[in-house]
């Protein structure tokens, strides 16, 4: 796997950003985009454009085949069983809202139980919280550990009678820890438990398969799978996306209205009302065959080698605390350095070209739990390069003497 | 963009060692402040005497250098100003922050105002000014008696 060739593909880097070369590491929060996405969505729109899905004429035809070859790539991708399975939304946030919305309409009740974990994304607990405020169900946490992971046992602790389903992300983007999804979702079936997993993280970095890891919901987000922003993934198993009603209400989404009454459509387009993000779901599809080209394997190998590579060296540099050790750990590294403040590192940084993250990472319960407002991030993608760790290392340094540090 | 003007001297040393960051006995107003995006966050506490002067003042929180100097430097310098001129005050910081080029206030002497310019390096970081003016708000909302927590995002 040739990086150098990689990067080429993606026109970010051919620019400067005041006067230094692009060293992004701020993939976890949305990775760039490859040329054939971008030029995918000029296509579109400059040739092919209709609506989908409604009118008869050539080009509605030719865009709604396009947008359903999406579905298709999406669904071999994962490894879903049915390509009905696929329900494409605006985000992984808007995935998780439509379960937690309808799974709630229909299954949750005042005292049932929705177990997530501390180290869930903002948009895998707020969607709950409504619930809370709504149904009166609770919420409980399982626990993150020293090394910054969830462990099965922990999960195991924390269910209960009323436990109704798990929550919980594949891979955390603060302290990169890689939940065992298969052996929580073996268990958690076990006592009938359905569980949703938040995949956002696990998606452009893991190899997926759905029907090997049994999950009832899995959550995507586009945009950082080298695709464009307004788009995002649910897979749901087939049983789940029949049995539960639809969320939104609009065009698309119905066979027959009238006065009186209502019927709902087929899948996929029950979940699909009104004007969906139709050039972003077709140019999605050139995502997917960006990450089929390099293959999920040798890119999960690459990230590998940059975390072991950044670890060693961030780990020697004396005054950088990494948050977590989790045994099994995704290109994510969370960082303080004593006496200086993230955002202080992030401003700094990004003097030199070098673009990371500082805050809570929407992830408040969990830096509440580190006790700490704030912690930076660099986070790895397919494009970055041993170079990239080098120069992230050294404007660390560099922030260090600014503060007058040792 | 000059990193040297954002992080000057008096900065990182009133970032290190901020004055005031205590909390004031019987203190008579008080305002909790926060920058949600960067989870900043600042109580200001006052206590205003008889003749509405500010007898004390003192702030407990934590944030970026750039916040952590901004109080500190704004709590020694309201310090002993009655109501009036603290408004003023900080009507003409906020007002330097965000288009003038100067201080105004001749409420200030020039060592004073010398040491808020230097607060004035974050007009070239767009995503820094609210660190510098959270404290700044807040300490409004603390002579108004707020009990609204005052927030940079909105
Ligand atoms: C773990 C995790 N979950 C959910 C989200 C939200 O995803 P989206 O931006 O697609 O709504 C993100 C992205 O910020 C994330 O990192």
């Amino acid at each position: 796997m040739n990086i150098d060739q990689i990067k080429k593909e993606f026109p970010i880097f051919d620019n400067k950003v005041q006067n230094n070369d692009l060293v992004y590491l701020d993939s976890a929060n949305s990775s760039q985009k490859p040329r054939i996405v971008i030029d995918r969505i000029y296509d579109f729109y400059s040739k092919e454009f209709s609506n989908v899905g409604r009118s008869v004429h050539y080009l509605a035809v030719a865009a709604t085949n396009l947008y359903e070859q999406t579905r298709n790539s999406v669904q071999k991708y994962i490894n879903a069983s049915d390509k009905n399975e696929i329900v494409f939304t605006k985000g992984a946030t808007e995935a998780i809202n439509l379960v937690a919305n309808t799974f709630g309409q229909k299954y949750l009740d005042e005292g049932d139980e929705v177990l997530i974990t501390e180290l869930e994304h903002h948009s895998n607990y707020v969607p709950w919280h409504f619930l809370r405020k709504s149904k009166k169900i609770n919420i409980e946490f399982a626990e993150v550990n020293e090394q910054g992971e969830v462990t099965l046992e922990e999960i195991k602790k924390k269910i209960t009678d009323r436990t109704k389903i798990i929550c919980v992300t594949h891979l955390s983007n603060v302290t990169g820890a890689i939940l065992p999804i298969k052996e929580i979702v073996s268990f958690a079936h076990s006592k009938g438990i359905p569980v949703l997993v938040d995949g956002c993280q696990g998606a452009p970095h893991l190899k997926l398969d759905m029907q090997d890891l049994d999950c009832d919901f899995y959550a995507i987000s586009g945009h950082k799978m080298y695709g464009p922003t307004g788009i995002g993934v649910l897979y749901a198993k087939k049983k789940w996306l029949e049995d539960l009603p639809p969320y939104q209400g609009g065009g698309g989404m119905i066979r027959e209205v009238k006065k009186k009454g209502i019927s709902y459509g087929e899948l996929p387009n029950k979940y699909e009302a009104g004007t969906m993000a139709t050039a972003q779901v077709i140019a999605f599809n050139e995502s997917i065959k960006f990450l089929e080209k390099i293959g999920i394997e040798n890119i999960e190998k690459h990230e590998k080698e940059l975390l072991d590579y950044a670890v060693d060296l961030l780990g020697k540099n004396n005054s950088v605390n990494i948050i977590g050790n989790p045994k099994n750990k995704g290109g994510v590294i969370s960082f303080t350095i004593e006496g200086i403040h993230p955002h202080d590192i992030a401003t700094i940084l990004d003097e030199d070209g070098v673009a990371i993250r500082a805050g809570h990472h929407c992830c408040q319960i969990l830096h509440e739990k580190l006790g700490l407002p704030a912690t930076a991030r660099a986070s790895f993608g397919v494009y970055n390069t041993k170079d990239d760790i080098d120069q992230l290392n050294k404007s660390i340094n560099n922030c260090k003497k600014i503060f007058n540090l040792k | 963009m000059n990193l040297k003007e954002l992080y000057q001297e008096i900065i990182l040393e009133h970032g290190k060692n901020p004055r005031n960051l205590r909390k004031t006995d019987n203190f008579t107003r008080d305002a909790k402040g926060n920058n949600p995006l960067c989870g900043d966050n600042v109580h200001i506490y006052l206590k205003l005497n008889d003749n509405n002067k500010v007898e004390d003042i003192s702030f407990e929180g934590n944030g970026c250098a750039i916040s952590m100097a901004s109080a500190s430097i704004m709590t020694d310098l309201v310090r002993g100003k009655e109501e009036k001129e603290v408004k003023e005050i900080v009507t003409d910081f906020l007002d330097m922050i965000k288009e003038k080029d100067e201080l105004s206030t001749e409420l200030l002497n020039e060592d004073e105002k010398t040491k808020l310019m230097c607060l004035s390096g974050v007009k070239q970081y767009p995503m820094r000014v609210k660190c510098a003016t959270l404290s700044w708000h807040t300490l409004t909302s603390a002579m108004n008696n707020s009990q609204e927590i005052t927030s940079t995002e909105d």
